[in-house]
């Protein structure tokens, strides 16, 4: 049984993910209108929501301590929040700004916040490696600390994934790694990517534990989370666990998802995972007002991070050339002053 | 000047001049199939592949899992048993994952095998950034591929290059990577600048790899260049032309082979070189260009400078990839720097 207390952390994870990618979208909209021109507007590049998806983060993460780590893939918004990332450096971020968690550097789908261990790639089932290099270092170390590998259900056809199974199998290590099955790899439903419907399953493979959650469901999600993370920190080994999610948006903003039927999309608007928590709490004495107090506290949070960061300095052209190494070589930089070929010859 | 002003009326983006080849050379032979991710239903998220999968349906338009290693190996495979695929991983910074199928097995079995296997495979991605999508998905890497021996390296820069290079590209017998660079394709959500719109012949014809084109003659300055570069070069040779400065333009087209010859001739005319690249400027292809220049005729040159990203990844802030990706005034800097380095 999940206690109120913790269902109220879980919505409350919940909300603020939701809201903060409603926020996004509307920032990252503007200037992109009327034609959407991708790098247009105080957001450019790409942006990958995870609308829908929030159950699997804070179902998992909410098992984890700062100084776990978590590994997330190019969709990792509501990952981060959940891990307890600073929202405000993280929003500064992606806003491409200069006191964001990578100056600015890294953007949305690589976000690093090593107060809280939380790391991301845009290069899909390449987060798995690391966590599991992560796992390693903490077993080496003799420390309890635990790793999470975050990936979708279109990512476990990857080589990365596959070989970082076995290796964490193999060296038993503290490692969870959660495929958030949201039913779509871009314009590839599930089922023409895999004949194996529970990708759960692929843990038999590997001798280890596979666990399945099919329901967008935190509760349920929390609790396959507590016993797989406890198996980590109990030194038990790693488990493959897989949560059903879903899509509500497009892959990312801009994906006019001609490739999706209309039922596919209402399908997945009506399984939403913040809805069933919201009757859960419900039918545990949390009224109108509970909810709404949760509820305004992280829209509050949200703004309040947004504001911040447009706020924040755009970094200087030059900062570009920093950061390459932590330890630059003395007397290289990377805008070298061009060579004179007359002087070189010693023709003048 | 350009070989593609005046031939037809008809104008194409690049995206639907390359489609337009692909499709002639499925209808013309059975063995050319297209595998790659969101290439079906997608039409391939740089309009790559749009309507082919409707003329040629899934048998032979194939969507595939996200397993690099597996279907660009399994390319390799058939293009050995004689196919002729056409792969695409969508954009080039992806390739990594696959990269032993890449440059030890489709780049080296030719030669292993003492030319008795050959690969005729097509390899596309996209390439290059100017659109702040940072480090891991704005890379151009030609010096990466045109660096391992092995593999042809084509880089389009118009729509008229683009369909003669592809027939070119899908009945050559050996592997070649065609890396097209996403703000050249003309989708709707990506602006591209107003040049590689042009005219396109409906027939096939192909463009020979090797062959650099001159998209702008001009007596001053050799500006040596490929992909979007080319549009950013020739509009610095249109404000440069208002200095009084006649700047010639030379379109690359290919990296492997490279056309060492047409370089030449344009600095033995301008006796001054200008090589622009979007790759990391080190070990890279303005070093190429000017090594090749500088081994063939020395005397030819009096003043060389490159133009090409710093030696740091893309940055994703605007103000920063701004600083690193070289623009328009980028060129007409190191222009200038030539001329006034006697
Ligand atoms: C190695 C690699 N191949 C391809 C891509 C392009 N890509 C980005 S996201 C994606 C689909 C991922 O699907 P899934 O793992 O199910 O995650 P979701 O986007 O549904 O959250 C693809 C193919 C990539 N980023 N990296």
């Amino acid at each position: 049984m999940v206690s109120v207390g913790k269902m109220r952390e879980l919505y409350a994870d919940m909300v603020t993910a939701r809201y903060y990618e409603e926020r996004l979208q509307e920032e990252y909209l503007e200037g992109k209108q009327p034609a959407f021109d991708i790098s247009a507007g105080p957001i450019p590049g790409e942006l990958h929501l995870a609308a829908g998806q929030e159950a699997a983060a804070a179902g998992v993460c909410h098992h984890l301590r700062p100084d776990d780590t978590v590994t997330a893939p190019h969709r990792p918004h509501h990952v981060a929040i959940a891990k307890g990332v600073d929202l405000k450096r993280m929003t500064a971020e992606i806003f491409g700004r200069k006191t964001g968690l990578g100056k600015g550097k890294g953007g949305h789908m690589h976000l690093f916040d090593p107060d809280v261990n939380f790391a991301c790639s845009g290069i899909i089932a390449e987060g798995c490696p690391p966590a599991a290099g992560a796992a390693l270092a903490a077993k080496k170390r003799n420390e309890d600390a635990v790793a999470v590998a975050f990936l979708g259900e279109g990512a476990i056809d990857q080589g990365a994934f596959l070989e970082s199974l076995n290796f964490a199998s193999v060296h038993d290590l503290p490692v969870v790694f959660v495929v958030e099955d949201n039913d779509w790899a871009i314009s590839m439903p599930k089922e023409r990517v895999t004949d194996v419907e529970d990708g759960s399953d692929r843990a038999a493979g590997f001798d280890m534990p596979g666990v399945r959650v099919d329901r967008d469901d935190a509760l349920a999600v929390y609790e396959a989370a507590g016993e797989a993370v406890g198996r980590a920190r109990d030194r038990n080994g790693p488990t493959l666990l897989e949560v059903q999610v879903h899509r509500r948006m497009g892959h990312f903003m801009g994906d006019p998802q001609a490739y999706r039927s209309d039922e596919d999309e209402e399908a997945a608007l009506a399984r939403d995972s913040i809805d069933r928590l919201e009757s859960e709490l419900r039918d545990h004495g949390v009224d109108d007002d509970g909810l709404a107090g949760i509820r305004e506290d992280a829209e509050a949070r949200v703004e309040e991070a947004i504001a911040w960061a447009k706020e924040q300095p755009q970094p200087a052209p030059e900062d570009a050339h920093d950061d390459v190494f932590v330890n630059p070589p003395s007397g290289v930089t990377t805008d070298e002053p061009e060579f004179e070929l007359a002087e070189v010859n010693g023709d003048e | 000047m350009s070989e593609s002003e005046g031939v037809v009326d008809r104008e194409l983006t690049m995206s639907r001049a390359m489609v337009e080849s692909i499709a002639h050379e499925m209808r013309e032979n059975e063995e050319v199939f297209y595998m790659g991710e969101d290439v079906a239903d997608y039409g391939g998220i740089f309009d790559s592949t749009q309507g082919l999968l409707d003329e040629f349906g899934r048998d032979r338009i194939m969507d595939v899992p996200i397993s690099e290693t597996a279907y660009l190996g399994a390319a390799v495979g058939a293009a050995q048993e004689g196919m002729r695929p056409i792969a695409e991983l969508m954009f080039a910074d992806f390739f990594g994952v696959a990269m032993d199928q890449i440059y030890n097995q489709l780049a080296k079995n030719t030669y292993m095998s003492g030319g008795n296997v050959n690969v005729p495979l097509v390899l596309t991605a996209a390439v290059g950034g100017t659109y702040n999508d940072a480090a891991q998905h704005s890379q151009t890497l030609y010096g990466t591929f045109a660096h391992v021996p092995g593999l042809k390296l084509v880089v389009p820069s118009t729509a008229y290059d683009a369909k003669g290079l592809m027939h070119n590209a899908i009945r050559d017998d050996d592997p070649v990577m065609y890396l097209f660079h996403k703000r050249l394709m003309g989708i709707g959500w990506m602006p591209a600048p107003d040049g590689p719109k042009t005219p396109v012949p409906e027939t096939d014809y192909t463009i020979p790899f090797g062959s650099a084109d001159v998209k702008r003659e001009g007596d001053d300055v050799t500006v040596v260049t490929l992909g979007l570069h080319v549009h950013r070069a020739l509009d610095a040779a249109e404000s440069l032309a208002a200095e009084g400065i006649d700047a010639e333009v030379v379109d690359l087209r290919s990296l492997v082979p490279l056309d060492t010859e047409t370089v030449l001739e344009s600095v033995r005319k301008t006796g001054r070189l200008v090589v622009v690249d979007e790759d990391y400027r080190s070990f890279g292809v303005t070093g190429e260009i000017i090594a090749r220049v500088a081994d063939r005729d020395l005397d030819a040159l009096d003043a060389v400078e490159r133009v090409a990203v710093p030696d740091v990844p893309i940055p994703y802030a605007r103000p920063m990839e701004n600083e690193v990706i070289p623009d328009a005034d980028d060129i007409e800097e190191r222009v200038r720097a030539v001329l006034s380095a006697e």
